[in-house]
């Protein structure tokens, strides 16, 4: 598949002189040279992102070093900032979704792959993939109208009386707060979990399968101590996937968290996220130092959604060349 | 039965039926989203929605006609930008390049795609919006034509090298120089995918706000020109949803249910452009 650099013309005999045939030659240099820039264009504009993000966070990154990521004061009139509320407000967020996300979205991947007839499995993933395409302001306006109330009047107070042991799960209910943009980021990122996650499963080798059944296992578990573990990085490759989802999720989170800089080992508490404060406080930050400022904490998103999807696609690479191998012997 | 084994099967119908459940709770999601915008938004939409401007803070009625016109003129100039880079980059990488070089666009691609789209904002802000020194519609254009380029690039690419090898040589063995036959054989052959690839690209930015807080910003008027902070359908909804009045909440549920409408479709009608099949000979 990947010969398509094959050059016919210059063997073929074809009738007529040097000049047209070196002419065809230059159209297709031509050719060749337009598009060169187009593809160079991409490679040119990430790399131009890459220094904006890092010459426009220059002052901060001098001022503070290390300790931007160590220093809880996040305060612009005496020009201090450090971005620990941010950093908790985010991983917290992105751990509360993930556990709720995960056994969910492997859950249903696997109904979809191995029990599910494949015309059910196609439509219902049409379905998930029209989820994934719901953008996220969207996600948000049902968060702010439907979950708080819900999070407010039943859930939180549901939890505290069963729960409330836990310093978890201690504090006013307000609605807004760390769970709650939790539970919308879960249900936010379960497609995408989903949809990877079937992938990887459905290229898991049948006779794995068929091994496993042959040695008296039952369905279940020939789904869950072969075939799951076979898929195993893929399925790590998909949870990576949304965790890097969760973390740059903007508007959702900023409709829900409560965007107040705490950090609290109460869920209930309203918090705030790095993408949160970037969404809220650019275009209100004045001075240089607040702005950059502002620049770093998305630096930093960046660079941890870049190793997250590196490592995503690796193991989902691996777990499909796996695959493929086993199946070609 | 051995006790042991009815317990194995027992826990076997369990666990699958549990994953069952699963997906049914994940799937369910969508009919409620769809359901509590329908119902919400269906009963607050009307005729003045969609040719009004905003009403002054304050007061009932009023529309979003303004929004509506800014979304168009974004995903235009967005697709203006990004389609054409995706689509030109994409037959470089299927049908010129080495390996290397296809191997570093590919990876720039992807990394572009997994840039959180506040970041994609705030790379904008730093080069259209300071240099112009204001909001505008070009700023927030380019924010989305940004993320269209890897979409479209990579799906583009992939829909290209799915036409078979077969068709590039027939054409070159009539003598067709290398670009007639990507122009008239291989692009034609493959125009479904890549149809369906600017779609969903089209789709993915139409709902995309975060981008635009800081480059398009928003406006409650009409936004003349090209070089005007101007409202979008997105960000509307979130202004409008973050609001303490109670007829702006009614707006926003009216934009969410218009623009996942829009969304959806788009996405209904690039899988059905597809599902057609690829238009490739297969024998």
């Amino acid at each position: 598949m990947t010969s398509t650099t094959t050059t016919v013309p210059s063997a073929g005999p074809v009738a007529g002189s040097r000049s047209f045939l070196s002419r065809l030659r230059e159209g297709d240099e031509i050719a060749r040279v337009i598009t060169f820039l187009f593809a160079a264009s991409v490679v040119l504009v990430t790399l131009l992102l890459v220094f904006e993000l890092w010459q426009g966070s220059v002052l901060p990154r001098h001022k503070f070093g290390f300790n931007f990521f160590r220093t809880s004061v996040w305060d612009p009139i005496f020009d201090q900032f450090g971005a620990l509320p941010f950093i908790f407000g985010t991983t917290v967020t992105a751990g509360v979704a993930l556990l709720i996300a995960v056994p969910l979205g492997i859950g249903a991947a696997i109904f979809l792959a191995e029990l599910a007839p494949a015309r059910l499995s196609d439509t219902l993933e049409f379905f998930i993939d029209l989820l994934a395409a719901v953008p996220s302001v969207i996600y948000g306006l049902l968060g702010v109208f439907i979950v708080v109330p819900l999070m407010r009047e039943y859930i939180q107070p549901g939890l505290k009386n069963t729960l409330g042991f836990l310093p978890l799960f201690q504090g006013p209910a307000y609605g807004v707060g760390f769970l709650t943009a939790g539970v919308v980021l879960a249900i936010m990122v379960i497609p995408y979990i989903i949809s990877v996650s079937r992938e990887v499963l459905l290229s898991v080798p049948r006779d794995q399968r068929e091994a496993a059944l042959s040695l008296g296992a039952t369905r279940w578990e020939s789904t869950w101590k072969v075939v799951v573990p076979f898929a195993r990085t893929g399925i790590f490759g998909s949870i990576f996937l949304a965790l890097a989802r969760a973390l740059g999720e903007t508007m959702a989170v900023t409709m829900v968290i409560g965007n107040t800089p705490t950090i609290s080992a109460s869920l209930f508490s309203p918090g705030y996220s790095i993408a949160a404060v970037i969404a809220n406080e650019f275009t209100e930050a004045t001075g240089d130092l607040y702005l950059q400022s502002l620049i770093e904490l998305g630096l930093v998103l960046f660079l941890l959604t870049f190793i997250l999807n590196g490592l995503a696609r690796l193991l989902i690479l691996l777990t499909s060349q796996r695959g493929s191998e086993m199946s070609h012997v | 039965m051995s006790a042991r084994l009815r317990w194995r099967k027992f826990v076997s119908g369990f666990m699958l039926t549990m994953t069952g459940v699963c997906a049914v709770v994940a799937v369910s999601v969508l009919f409620f989203i769809l359901g509590y915008l329908v119902f919400h938004g269906g009963t607050s939409i009307s005729w003045s929605f969609f040719t009004r401007l905003p009403a002054p803070v304050g007061e009932a009625g009023g529309g979003m006609a303004n929004a509506i016109v800014g979304s168009a003129k974004l995903l235009m100039l967005a697709s203006l930008f990004g389609v054409p880079i995706g689509f030109f980059g994409a037959i470089y990488l299927a049908e010129f390049s080495g390996s290397t070089t296809a191997f570093i666009v590919r990876y720039a691609a992807d990394l572009l795609n997994g840039v959180p789209s506040i970041v994609i904002g705030i790379f904008a802000y730093s080069l259209v919006v300071l240099p112009f020194k204001h909001f505008s519609t070009l700023a927030g254009g380019f924010a989305l034509g940004l993320m269209m380029i890897p979409i479209t690039l990579r799906s583009t690419e992939e829909f290209l090298r799915a036409v078979p090898n077969a068709l590039r040589e027939a054409a070159m063995a009539l003598g067709a120089s290398k670009w007639k036959t990507i122009a008239t054989v291989i692009v034609p052959a493959a125009y479904r995918g890549i149809l369906t690839a600017i779609l969903l690209a089209f789709a993915r930015v139409a709902g995309e706000t975060a981008p635009l807080l800081f480059t398009a910003f928003g406006n409650r008027f009409w936004s003349p020109g090209w070089n005007q902070p101007t409202a979008s359908l997105p960000v509307m909804i979130f202004t409008y949803a973050i609001a303490p009045y109670e007829d702006w909440h009614r707006q926003a549920w009216a934009a969410g249910l218009v623009l996942l409408g829009l969304i959806l479709a788009i996405n209904i009608v690039a899988r059905a452009i597809l599902s057609r099949g690829i238009a490739v000979p297969r024998s």
